[in-house]
């Protein structure tokens, strides 16, 4: 069970975090919205819950609830650059349907 | 997939409804567009890596627009149809954008209605210019800015704008700031808030420092000056004062150095297109100067004439001394509006491309004692305050929101009796913010109220701006003095004013947003401003006569009422005469200007009246109680 972030993922979110001025990592989850059911959730994590999941990637603490766990298990996050934008990107390898733009997926 | 940003906690966006927002810089001379991403300020750049836009638009005979860098190149050879600086022009009528002979624009003045919403109102409008495309507004050339930001910023997020805060000079009037407003509309952006951009230099520094205290902001951009003195604490800022100069900036700077090459060539009346490159140059060697002790200014001219002279850092200071002496003016008013000395002062934030060089910084640093702060990107500090308060605005934030406060540059308020200004919001004013003020008829009778709002802070209307006028009617026909009237002005959270009237008794009522197609000039502010200290004892005088004229037309108005209804029954053919002579006595001094004689005047004709108007007291006394009993009257 893991969650993990490129470096350059690794990277940009200790950036922003330090930037920031405070934060105890990166959370990540899903919840029922969207076009295909899911969607992703990617916030700062300002304190740990206390049945948060808790993992370590690269330098930088991802924390997940347990319920969203089954869904985002095994993921790697990436930072990319398309054209003038710039993001987080999710390889999830419990996706079977995703709707057109990739927001909100289905498992 | 699409790209993901990290959100504040508990404020993820569901997909497709990211609340996208950009703080625009729209300047005089390049324009920036930044945004939050993962709760960090950021100035989008260009597919080239360019955070600035050249503020330039060029047009085409076919139609067609050109922006930016390539415009800008082609100033030169299209002068006349590559605008730069066009926020100068921005809600100005051509009466105020001054001596236009230094620019190579074919002017055109338009008269334009004001858009009202009830009552009616003419003002001259904006000034336009003629291109090969034909005619086009500031409006218009500034919404052509805008579109490539908007752009820019679509293809930077990977969405549709919410919206977008954009940054104003404090300075600006109403005129200017719905002018801008109305660009960012013609561009397809939704405005969430107008901003002073001195304000958003503030939160860019603010909340990067968190540091409580006032603050000067000392913002020397192209082509305006602007100082603020701002106070931040426990997360609200306060614009305390602003004070500033429209016609000073970097501009001005190549323009010495310009003179300099003129002069030490023996040039003489060039073309439009040597003046913008040798502009262009002049600007090009001011930058240099900036790193290096001297620079070289090569240039050829149309004529094939070449230039060639070396410009050491010394003589550039030594020429644009009084230049950097003349921002210091507007700073010390701020400072006394304020109430504050150079002492209260806890940091100076530099804003403007033109605040990076050395002999600015020094004059700054002197004069108020400490090194002023540069650690933000003099250019981009706006664009990035602009998009913090814009990330605010959309809702990306959550609990520590803070709260912004602007001013009012002038006392508004609407002319009285006698060509009087009636202040109703005194200047500094925090905004949004709302008054009212009660008035009355003047004459017996009437039944409709001509409301002109004007801004200043002379004591006469004659010396202060005209904003708007409008009327109240079906006002109940009483004596003078009866109704109340009550005058309501609201400034809104952009600066905008919407004044309404309304009679207490019968509810009639009319109001206007005051839209003016154009207005006041930074210059006007600054000189008004002075003017109206200079003239203090003056206009306190003007006044002191004007208040004497009014009470003594309101006089010979009831005297002659009185005349005319009882003059020949109560009065001998000697009585009449001598109040006809003292109401003559009256009426020839009143224009004379000598307060006194009017005083005297106005006395002489009251005794020369006792006696009448003892008879006609008696008189009417006499009628309501004759043939009645004393019984019949309640007592």
């Amino acid at each position: 069970m893991a969650i993990s972030l490129t470096e350059n993922a690794a990277r940009h979110v200790k950036n922003f975090i330090a930037k920031r001025g405070k934060g105890v990592g990166l959370r990540v989850g899903v919840r029922t919205s969207g076009c295909s059911g899911m969607a992703y959730k990617l916030e700062f994590a300002d304190e740990v819950a206390s049945d948060d999941l808790k993992f370590e990637s690269c330098g930088v603490t991802v924390l997940v609830d347990p319920k969203s766990l089954p869904y985002v298990d095994g993921m790697e996050l990436d930072y990319t650059r398309e054209g003038l934008n710039e993001g987080f990107k999710f390889k999830n390898p419990n996706v079977k349907t995703e709707c057109g733009c990739g927001e909100s997926f289905g498992v | 997939m699409a790209l993901l940003q990290i959100s504040e906690p508990g404020l993820s966006t569901a997909p497709h409804e990211h609340r996208l927002a950009v703080g625009i810089d729209l300047g005089t001379t390049n324009s920036l567009v930044a945004t939050v991403r993962n709760g960090i300020g950021v100035v989008l750049n260009d597919s080239n890596g360019r955070a600035l836009l050249p503020s330039v638009v060029r047009y085409f005979a076919d139609g067609g627009v050109q922006v930016g860098e390539t415009a800008q190149a082609m100033q030169s050879e299209d002068p006349s149809n590559t605008i730069v600086s066009v926020k100068r022009f921005m809600g100005r009528g051509l009466n105020d954008v001054g001596d236009i002979s230094g620019t190579p624009y074919r002017f055109v003045d338009a008269p334009s209605p004001i858009a009202t919403s009830r009552g009616s109102g003419q003002a001259p409008g904006m000034v336009q210019l003629r291109t090969a495309a034909g005619v086009k507004s500031p409006v218009e050339v500034s919404s052509e800015i805008l579109k490539v930001l908007r752009a820019r910023a679509g293809e930077a997020l990977g969405g549709e704008l919410v919206g977008a805060v954009i940054t104003v000079p404090a300075y600006f009037d109403d005129a200017q700031r719905q002018a801008t407003k109305d660009a960012a509309r013609l561009a397809g952006i939704n405005v969430l808030r107008l901003l002073n951009e001195p304000t958003a230099a503030a939160i860019a520094y603010g909340l990067d420092n968190a540091v409580e205290g006032v603050y000067a902001v000392y913002d020397l951009g192209g082509g305006t000056f602007d100082i603020s003195i701002l106070k931040l604490s426990k997360g609200v800022f306060e614009v305390l004062a602003t004070n500033g100069n429209s016609a000073l900036g970097g501009d001005d700077f190549d323009h010495r150095i310009y003179c300099w090459l003129l002069e030490k060539n023996g040039l003489s009346a060039l073309g439009a297109s040597d003046t913008r490159r040798l502009l262009t140059r002049a600007r090009a060697a001011k930058e240099e100067l900036t790193e290096h002790d001297e620079t070289r200014v090569t240039a050829i001219l149309q004529s094939g004439e070449a230039i060639e002279s070396v410009l050491s850092q010394q003589d550039f200071h030594a020429m644009s001394q009084n230049l950097v002496e003349r921002t210091l003016q507007p700073v010390r008013r701020a400072l006394r509006d304020a109430g504050l000395s150079v002492a209260d002062i806890k940091g100076v934030v530099m804003v403007g491309g033109a605040t990076r060089m050395p002999q600015v910084q020094r004059a700054v640093a002197e004069f108020f004692h400490q090194t002023p702060l540069t650690n933000l990107d003099p250019d981009k500090v706006v664009a990035l305050g602009a998009a913090i308060q814009a990330n605010v605005l959309a809702g990306n934030r959550s609990s520590d929101d803070w709260l912004l406060l602007d001013v009012i540059p002038l006392s508004l308020g609407i002319e009285t009796m006698g060509g009087l200004a009636e202040k109703i919001i005194p200047r500094n004013s925090t905004i949004p913010t709302a008054r009212a003020q009660d008035f009355t008829t003047f004459k017996d009778g009437q039944t409709a109220m001509s409301v002109h709002v004007v801004q200043g802070e002379r004591e006469m209307v004659s010396d202060c701006r005209s904003l708007a006028r409008f009327e109240l009617r079906g006002i109940p026909p009483m004596v003078a003095g009866a109704a109340r009237i009550r005058i309501t002005f609201q400034v809104d959270a952009d600066g905008l004013l919407n004044v309404s009237a309304r009679e207490q008794g019968s509810g009639t009522e009319a109001h206007i947003t005051v839209k003016p197609s154009y207005g006041l000039s930074d210059d006007e502010i600054a000189r008004m401003l002075q003017e109206s200290s200079r003239h203090a004892q003056g206009d306190m005088q003007a006044r002191a006569l004007r208040e004497q004229q009014v009470e003594a037309n309101q006089l010979l108005d009831a005297v002659q009422n009185a005349l005319d209804l009882d003059g020949a029954a109560l009065l001998d053919e000697a009585g009449q005469a001598r109040i006809r002579a003292g109401m003559d006595g009256l009426r020839a001094v009143l224009q004379t200007g000598d307060i006194h004689a009017v005083k005297r005047a106005i006395t002489q004709l009251n005794d020369a009246t006792v006696a009448f108007a003892q008879a006609r007291m008696d008189k009417s006394v006499s009628r309501a109680l004759g043939g009645r009993k004393l019984t019949d009257l309640e007592v």
